[in-house]
């Protein structure tokens, strides 16, 4: 089969690979029919996170036709011909952590548990075609992949909602809800979320659905700010203004009841030097992350309130704002997303009506073009916000 | 050398036990170990995998137990490698739950065997016991060994870096198995 793989640091590859087979009793073989390239794909690609190999294969949002399942997978839960939304954590269903639905930090799915537990102090669950440090799983940006655990993940699509209605439950969707609901969020509240990106757009939508009187929407790129002003939130071009006063204008003095970083270990600063300390220190890997945004986010936040952090983060980072947290009684919630949590209720708002997962599609590309995808996607060329690859 | 090393498993400490006292079980998930054969009602033969030194074999005989708590069992005869083993079943505070406790001392001989078996149990000689562990623990909440495109061969796999790249396996490699 084709696949989409990791060619070295900034290099994507589509390969011609074995297909897939059964490994466990609880596998399904999936034909995948949509796929999609994420943020985390790009912090994989620019070699922010250790153990990638040449020729791993990449994606982690894919959905598809069941063509073949295991022995031990459960006819009533799963069978072959079924049309299914795969989640990216890859979880048991019956350890500690899944039983307190906390899925992407399930306790067996994760082979190389003992690389994990090195680098985090426990381990992590497995995911798709994101580094081996959670597993060595080939992922989806690929003709067909292996879903262990079948019969506990995978979201079964009875409806006729299309492809591109349903496809993002596999992450983005569900990630940028869990940002919103760590926020308790009350209709009082002003939600200011960092990173106009896929992830950042759904924690938005999310916080409107879930009450929020005001949505803030802050990033550099217009045409992202664009597309969450369209939507209904208010933008902030960090470019163009400083963040903190502008905020605090948005919100008389207050700042933000409600904090959520979704831009990750990558951020780009307005101030110059900060900026060149943090990527000289990234370089030579004293430091692993550029933090900005979540600083900035807690020196926002209104005192008591909450930062939520869905962007994604992998080692150690520099002048964490420890004083303004504990000073201000801030919370600090974060996570994976456990996304088998929220697929089904997501469905239901989707078949509502309410999200429309759809409004952040900008690129629908073949599989042959992942190469061409990525560099869209990360370099914020042709106004691309998200790009869907169809096998 | 002694290994200690715990886990919790989400099954009640009857069935942890009932798995462990079946020592015929152990080879699932401990990655040293070949084959364990029971030979009467507390005595076994037990046979080493080829890392851990090549034709290593001896008999071990249960020198204390109590259903459902603990086990405890040692080498007879000369083996190669004498060695003892304990573990302990103790309900988790969840009340559903089972801590294991193992305790494993090896005596590492000169020579051949010694040698091998140092090298098996590397720097980090608590990883392995850590990772058969991990195993028992998926065997017993979800019926198997975990397997990834990276690490495929179950308790064959070591947890090393580099693996195997995450794509599927070649029918060639799936036929060679974990010996290839
Ligand atoms: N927690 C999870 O389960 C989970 C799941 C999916 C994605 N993620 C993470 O979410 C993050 C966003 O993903 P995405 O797909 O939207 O990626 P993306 O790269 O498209 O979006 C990031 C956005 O942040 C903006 N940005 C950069 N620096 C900023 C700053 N200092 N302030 C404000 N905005 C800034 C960028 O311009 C970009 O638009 C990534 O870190 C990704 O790894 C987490
Ligand atoms: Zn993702
Ligand atoms: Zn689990």
């Amino acid at each position: 089969m084709k696949a989409n793989t990791w060619a070295g640091r900034n290099k994507v590859e589509v390969r011609d690979v074995p297909d897939p087979k059964i490994l466990n009793d609880r596998d399904a073989i999936v034909r995948i029919t949509s796929t999609a390239i994420c943020g985390s794909d790009l912090h994989l690609v620019d070699g922010y996170v250790p153990t990638m190999q040449d020729g791993d294969i990449l994606g982690h949002e894919f959905m598809g036709e069941v063509i073949e399942v295991g022995r031990g997978v459960d006819p009533g839960r799963l069978r072959v011909g079924d049309r299914v939304v795969v989640p990216f954590p890859i979880s048991c269903g019956a350890c500690g952590a899944c039983s307190a639905e906390l899925y992407s930090c399930c306790e067996n799915s994760n082979p190389n548990a003992g690389i994990a537990e090195k680098m985090f102090g426990h381990p992590v669950a497995g995911i798709f075609g994101y580094s081996h440090l959670t597993g060595g799983f080939a992922g989806g940006q690929a003709q067909y992949a292996r879903v262990p655990f079948a019969d506990v993940g995978p979201l079964k699509i009875e409806s006729d909602l299309t492809d591109e209605q349903v496809l993002f439950l596999s992450d983005i969707l569900p990630t940028g809800y869990m940002g919103a609901e760590m926020c308790d969020i009350q209709s009082s509240d002003v939600v200011a979320v960092w990173g106009a990106g896929p992830v950042g757009q759904f924690a938005m939508d999310s916080a409107r659905v879930l009450g929020a009187a005001k949505v803030i929407a802050i990033d550099k790129e217009p045409y992202r700010l664009r597309m969450a002003e369209r939507a209904g939130h208010t933008p902030v071009n960090f470019e163009e203004v400083d963040v903190r006063s502008r905020l605090l204008e948005l919100t008389g003095g207050r700042g933000p009841d409600k904090c959520i970083d979704a831009v990750g270990l990558e951020a780009t600063h307005g101030s110059a030097h900060i900026a060149a300390y943090d990527r000289v220190k990234q370089a030579v890997r004293s430091e692993t992350e550029r933090p900005h945004a979540l600083r900035q986010a807690i020196l926002s936040c209104r005192s008591g309130g909450v930062v939520s952090v869905i962007g994604v983060y992998g080692g150690l980072l520099d002048k964490f704002p420890a004083g303004a947290w504990m000073n201000r009684s801030l919370t600090l919630r974060t996570g994976q997303c456990h996304v088998q949590r929220y697929m089904k209720p997501l469905l239901e708002r989707i078949e509502r009506g309410e999200i429309d997962p759809t409004r952040i599609i900008t690129h629908t590309l073949a599989l042959d073009e992942a190469e061409r995808g990525f560099e869209l996607f990360k370099n914020k060329q042709d106004d691309c916000e998200k790009v869907v690859l169809k096998p | 050398m002694e290994l200690t090393a715990t886990t919790t498993i989400r099954k009640p400490p009857p069935e942890v036990y009932a798995f462990w006292r079946d020592l015929e079980n152990l080879p699932t998930f401990m990655a040293h170990l070949e084959e364990v054969r029971t030979t009467g009602d507390r005595t076994s033969h037990w046979v080493a995998d080829a890392p851990f030194g090549k034709n290593v074999e001896w008999d071990a005989e249960i020198i204390d137990e109590r259903p459902t708590e603990k086990i405890r069992w040692q080498s007879t005869g000369d083996a190669d490698v004498p060695n003892t083993g304990a573990v302990w079943f103790v309900p988790a505070p969840d009340g559903v739950s089972t801590e294991v406790h193992v305790v494993l001392v090896y005596e590492i001989p000169g020579g051949a065997i010694g040698k091998a078996v140092a090298k098996y149990f590397g720097e980090e000689p608590h990883q392995q016991l850590d990772d058969d562990l991990r195993r028992l623990k998926q065997v017993l909440e979800t019926g198997e060994v975990v397997r990834s495109d990276g690490a495929p061969w179950g308790k064959r796999a070591r947890g090393e870096f580099p693996q195997r790249p995450a794509q599927p396996l070649s029918d060639a490699e799936l036929e060679k198995g974990a010996d290839a």
